[in-house]
């Protein structure tokens, strides 16, 4: 076979591929996005399960209608910057939290989401890391103290299925986020994943065995990924907190 | 028998005109090609291709089944393909050919799942990578489908990954069910076999029971050796031995 013919398959080849598979994510797109937006979605609510489920809808039978509607109408979406203060010029939507990331330190905007269920208001945080392979990334849920943790889930982009994806697949891992605390007294101390077994009831959860890089990962990425949200947490607490001492 | 008065009939119609051996869609050869994969041509315990996949996947069953799916599904594909085209194929580029056939359908079907069934997709994505790197696939193509007919080709492929799958399933039984208690975790069929029941999970042996068969068990604890990927190492390693013990042809003397 002549070199002619090689390239001239080649080339062929090449083009033949290229045109199916762009074709084909061109046709696929818009319906792959709208699944990631519903899946992104659910995750969020997941972290909120227990309210949602005394209210009436468990997160298991909402459908993907329901999962929208939610976010329409029981939802507050807000982006605020490093300081905590709201910017209102920036769409939520707009936010990409890998690129946030990637930017200087006090040029970054968080995203967060406001939930309003029955009347209480939870506030549910975004945020970003590194795991043992690649990005982790995870949604953390305060009850209205801004102190006691709702619930917690979490995603990656290739951790060891088994091992470092027990982040997202194990459910009993993730319930002992419940109603840990990210305060100690005034001190921010987040929440650590601990080898071995939690210690500190309060503000540890226990790591996942053969994961313990990824585990670190998460107590990482929950540190640094609240630290961001500090400043808004604790103005809405001292908020809170005038109130409650203008009762004394 | 049909087979031979098909072919008598055939020598009476038409004496004069040579008799073409006529292959039956589905006889012996191509049972051997799906059944012989499955046990003494085994990919992973004899041919020892694929092991990487297979000591990375399964830990738990569920995505060792998923995965032994979709290399049933790849690997019947690309050897039917790759078989249609083994003659235009150049010679001196047909590993590449061959690795673009194998990602344009790995990437084909990911992309498929992100529509059609995006938990699916969530749950799979890290394999569906695997696929393209694993070594059942590009070794069936270069060492079957380049050189036999596509129906053949298509059989040798399902044959292999079925081959894959089964002892991808078998680990992934042992480990899950001596690391974790549990067997299927994460797909709708979960099933909680053994291990203290506490107030989220229950299991239906209760090691921490006072009566009932769980309170014999009272000693036992999970395997964490079973979590790690070497775990799968000495597993497969124990059924290769099983395998050769009966069946002492597989041994190799040299």
């Amino acid at each position: 076979m002549s070199t002619k013919y090689i390239y001239t398959f080649g080339v062929i080849m090449t083009v033949v591929v290229a045109l199916l598979l762009a074709g084909f994510r061109t046709v696929t797109a818009e319906a792959a996005a709208r699944n990631e937006d519903i899946f992104n979605k659910r995750e969020i609510l997941a972290t909120l399960a227990e309210p949602l489920a005394e209210a009436g809808s468990p997160i298991e039978t909402l459908t993907d209608a329901e999962v929208l509607a939610i976010f329409d109408e029981q939802v507050e979406q807000i982006v605020v910057n490093p300081a905590g203060e709201q910017v209102a010029d920036v769409e939520f939507s707009a936010i990409d939290l890998a690129k946030e990331y990637k930017k200087p330190e006090a040029q970054r905007l968080y995203p967060i989401n406001i939930f309003n269920i029955d009347g209480e208001r939870y506030y549910v945080f975004s945020v970003r890391g590194n795991g043992l392979w690649d990005a982790i990334w995870g949604n953390i849920a305060l009850a209205s103290d801004l102190n006691t943790v709702t619930g917690a889930s979490f995603d990656h982009a290739g951790e060891t299925p088994g091992l470092g994806a027990e982040i997202k697949d194990n459910a009993g891992w993730k319930s002992q986020f419940k109603g840990k605390k990210i305060y100690n007294g005034d001190e921010f101390v987040s929440i650590l994943v601990r080898k071995g077994g939690a210690i500190d009831q309060e503000h540890e959860v226990d790591g996942l065995s053969g994961a313990t890089v990824t585990a670190d990962g998460v107590t990482k990425m929950l540190y640094n990924g609240l630290k961001a949200y500090q400043p808004f947490i604790e103005e809405q607490r001292a908020e809170a907190g005038a109130t409650s001492m203008n009762l004394k | 028998m049909a087979e031979s008065t098909e072919l008598r009939t055939g020598v009476v119609a038409d004496p004069k005109k040579p008799v073409a051996e006529k292959e039956p869609l589905f006889g012996k050869k191509e049972k051997i090609l799906i059944t012989d994969p499955l046990l003494d041509n085994n990919p992973i315990t004899i041919q020892v291709l694929g092991v990487c996949s297979a000591l990375a996947v399964t830990s738990l069953v569920y995505p060792s089944l998923v995965m032994a799916v979709a290399v049933v599904f790849v690997c019947a594909f690309s050897s039917l393909l790759t078989s249609l085209m083994r003659n235009i194929i150049p010679k001196a580029v047909r590993l590449i050919v061959q690795l673009v056939i194998i990602a344009t359908l790995v990437t084909l079907v990911n992309e498929a799942l992100k529509v059609l069934a995006f938990p699916v997709y969530k749950q799979l994505s890290v394999y569906i990578g695997l696929i393209i790197t694993n070594c059942i696939v590009m070794g069936r193509l270069e060492a079957f489908a380049m050189a036999n007919k596509p129906w053949r080709a298509f059989l040798d492929g399902v044959g292999n990954g079925l081959g894959y799958g089964l002892i991808l399933v078998a680990v992934g039984v042992v480990r899950e069910l001596f690391g974790k208690g549990s067997l299927f975790a994460g797909s709708p069929i979960a099933m909680n076999i053994i291990g203290p029941s506490g107030d989220t999970t229950q299991y239906w042996i209760n090691t921490a029971a006072d009566s009932g068969i769980g309170s014999f068990f009272g000693w036992y604890a999970n395997n964490n050796l079973m979590v790690l990927p070497a775990a799968a190492m000495f597993v497969i390693a124990v059924f290769i031995w099983i395998q050769r013990s009966y069946n002492s042809k597989l041994v190799d003397v040299s």
